[in-house]
């Protein structure tokens, strides 16, 4: 069975982003981008799969600049067999829905493997929207996927714990943090990514229109919360939240 | 045109992160109408909540778990009548509704932390770094609410008649096999007025236990922080932060959490805040009202016998 696994590159989790000046968006000139590490999650476990026999092929797909080239290396070195680069920047989530769709009827995966959210525009929707446009079951915030020939069983952190859903074929999977911890390539597995094919195609190749439908009227600092007092002891701390912040 | 929110279930009622999302429909409209997904009791209960103009119930096997797909079609068939359809961010609402924004081939806007009008909204983005307003293209507007920018609508004031949902076709692609949902009394972590979270620092899921005495005190929710979570010390819906839940009590307590900004997304916009922890330069004590700094196998203890 193939399997298709979306990356997306993004500025690194360790990274304290920072609003530009103009309010435009925020600070990505000369910071550390990396794979959003739910996808890494969603590669960790393509690979595995493919370990146990029940995957035969992965393509780790990106829809981004032609920077994003490095978060597809990434994949390879991980484990998938070969990857494509959809150069567009900044599409929204029904965008990169779109092209996926696109890729899907070309590649024929019987799976798609993505993170819940990424942690840039923390929207967590593309592939709820891919599963739509589909027309295929979505198993999302997956923390244990079971795959067989007629169907995946697919366990998913929802509010009050876990919840089992099993999906018919094809379907969609969204990644939870807790599914897998993924690997580290190692050397000599970043040497032959380096040799795995890489395709460049353009969304208009596919056939996607990528015209945004939200604009950014402007992007500024949260309100910070000033830093309060230290308090010496338990008792201290007792009585202040009873007589001066009054909520116990 | 009336404004569709999608709500929660919690039990017999519905949940508190769902009044989030009618107070925050209220903003847009004057005319809220909710869909319950099974549930007779919990339709009852969101047409007595104040502000709600109808409410539409469907039942069948279908809707009893809130399946994405049977939930999305139902959405889309009860689409044309409404401008925007909201649900709250809880699990529920964002499995389901940017399937449903990709049926109707719009661009959703996920966890709106305000309403600035119509077609604008306000939303956190890089973990609460930064704050977007966003303005959209479309006609139709498919959101999420963050429950903790909003104020609850009241539970009662509202008389709303309750109408069965028209038939909507069953995609039937997936079915539901099981739940562990834990049982517990005490409150509901979005819906808390006290929160009090462990972190990697308790060590041990036995010694997580450590906070249930003083929550019991304190009517307390129990939280987590994410590398609690992952070592097994605690469920993984206690997970308080940008990719769990975000939560705005009166009191939120972090006992032994260093304040990554993951976290920190999570629980930023409680009211006061209360850290321990055995380092002075936490970045946790920079959002703190208060801070006890030591060891807190010794000062959880002390706090739950100070509490009486
Ligand atoms: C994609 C992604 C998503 C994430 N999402 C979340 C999320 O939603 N929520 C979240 O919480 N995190 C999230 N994280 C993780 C986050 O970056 C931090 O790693 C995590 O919050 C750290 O948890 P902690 O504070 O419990 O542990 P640590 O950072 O290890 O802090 C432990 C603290 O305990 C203190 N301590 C140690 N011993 C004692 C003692 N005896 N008494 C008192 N204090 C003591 C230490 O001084 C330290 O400050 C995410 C990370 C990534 C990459």
């Amino acid at each position: 069975m193939k399997l298709l696994v979306p990356v997306k590159r993004v500025v690194d989790y360790n990274v304290k982003v920072r609003v530009k000046a103009d309010g435009t968006g925020v600070e990505t000139a000369n910071v550390k981008m990396s794979m959003n590490p739910f996808d890494e999650i969603a590669v960790e476990e393509a690979v595995r799969l493919k370990e146990k026999g029940t995957v035969t092929e992965i393509v780790a797909v990106t829809i981004g600049p032609a920077q994003a080239q490095e978060q597809l290396r990434t994949a390879l070195a991980m484990g998938a067999d070969r990857a494509i680069l959809v150069e567009a920047d900044g599409a929204e989530p029904l965008g990169v829905a779109k092209v996926l769709k696109a890729l899907v009827e070309r590649e024929q995966p019987q799976l798609v493997i993505l993170g819940k959210q990424a942690i840039d525009d923390d929207m967590n929707a593309t592939g709820q929207m891919l599963a739509a446009l589909l027309g295929w079951s979505q198993g999302t915030y997956a923390s244990k996927v079971e795959l067989s020939a007629e169907g995946a069983k697919v366990t998913r952190e929802v509010d009050g714990g876990l919840e089992t859903v099993q999906l018919k074929l094809p379907a969609i999977v969204t990644t939870d943090l807790r599914l897998n911890e993924p690997r580290y390539a190692s050397l000599p597995n970043i040497m032959k990514a380096r040799k795995k094919p890489l395709e460049t195609v353009k969304p208009a190749d596919l056939g996607v229109d990528l015209t945004p439908r939200l604009t950014v009227v402007k992007v500024e600092e949260p309100p910070k919360r000033q830093a309060g007092v230290k308090v010496a002891s338990v008792a201290e701390l007792v009585s202040k939240l009873k007589t001066e912040a009054k909520v116990i | 045109m009336a404004v569709l929110v999608l709500a929660d279930r919690s039990g017999t009622t519905v949940s508190q992160p769902t009044r989030s999302a009618v107070a925050a429909a209220a903003r847009i409209d004057a005319d809220v109408h909710v869909l319950v997904l099974g549930g007779s009791e919990a339709a009852q209960a969101a047409a007595r909540l104040a502000g709600v103009t109808k409410v539409i119930q469907a039942d069948g096997p279908a809707y009893e778990h809130g399946l994405a797909e049977p939930a999305a079609a139902l959405l889309v068939a009860l689409a044309p009548g409404y401008s925007h359809l909201l649900a709250p961010g809880s699990a529920m609402g964002k499995n389901i509704m940017p399937r449903v924004a990709a049926l109707l081939d719009v661009q959703i806007i996920t966890d709106i932390a305000a309403v600035e009008g119509p077609d604008t909204f306000r939303r956190f983005i890089y973990a609460g770094n930064a704050l977007a307003t966003v303005k959209t293209a479309d006609a139709k507007k498919v959101l999420t609410v963050r429950a903790a920018s909003f104020d609850p609508a009241p539970a009662e004031g509202g008389a709303a008649a309750v109408e069965a949902a028209p038939a909507a076709e069953d995609p039937g692609v997936s079915s539901f096999v099981g739940a562990e949902i834990a049982q517990s009394e005490r409150p509901e972590l979005t819906a808390a007025r006290v929160v009090i979270s462990g972190g990697r620092a308790m060590g041990s899921a036995e010694n997580f236990h450590l906070l249930e005495g003083i929550a019991d005190k304190l009517g307390a929710a129990i939280g987590a922080s994410r590398a609690a979570v992952d070592a097994g010390y605690a469920p993984n819906d206690y997970q308080v932060g940008q990719t769990g839940k975000i939560v705005a009590p009166e009191l939120y307590i972090a006992v032994g959490i260093s304040g990554a900004i993951q976290h920190l997304a999570g629980m930023k916009d409680s009211k006061v805040i209360v850290a321990i922890n055995k380092d002075e330069e936490a970045p946790i004590f920079q959002v703190a009202d208060y801070g006890l700094v030591g060891d807190l196998f010794k000062l959880l203890p002390e706090l739950e016998q100070e509490l009486g």
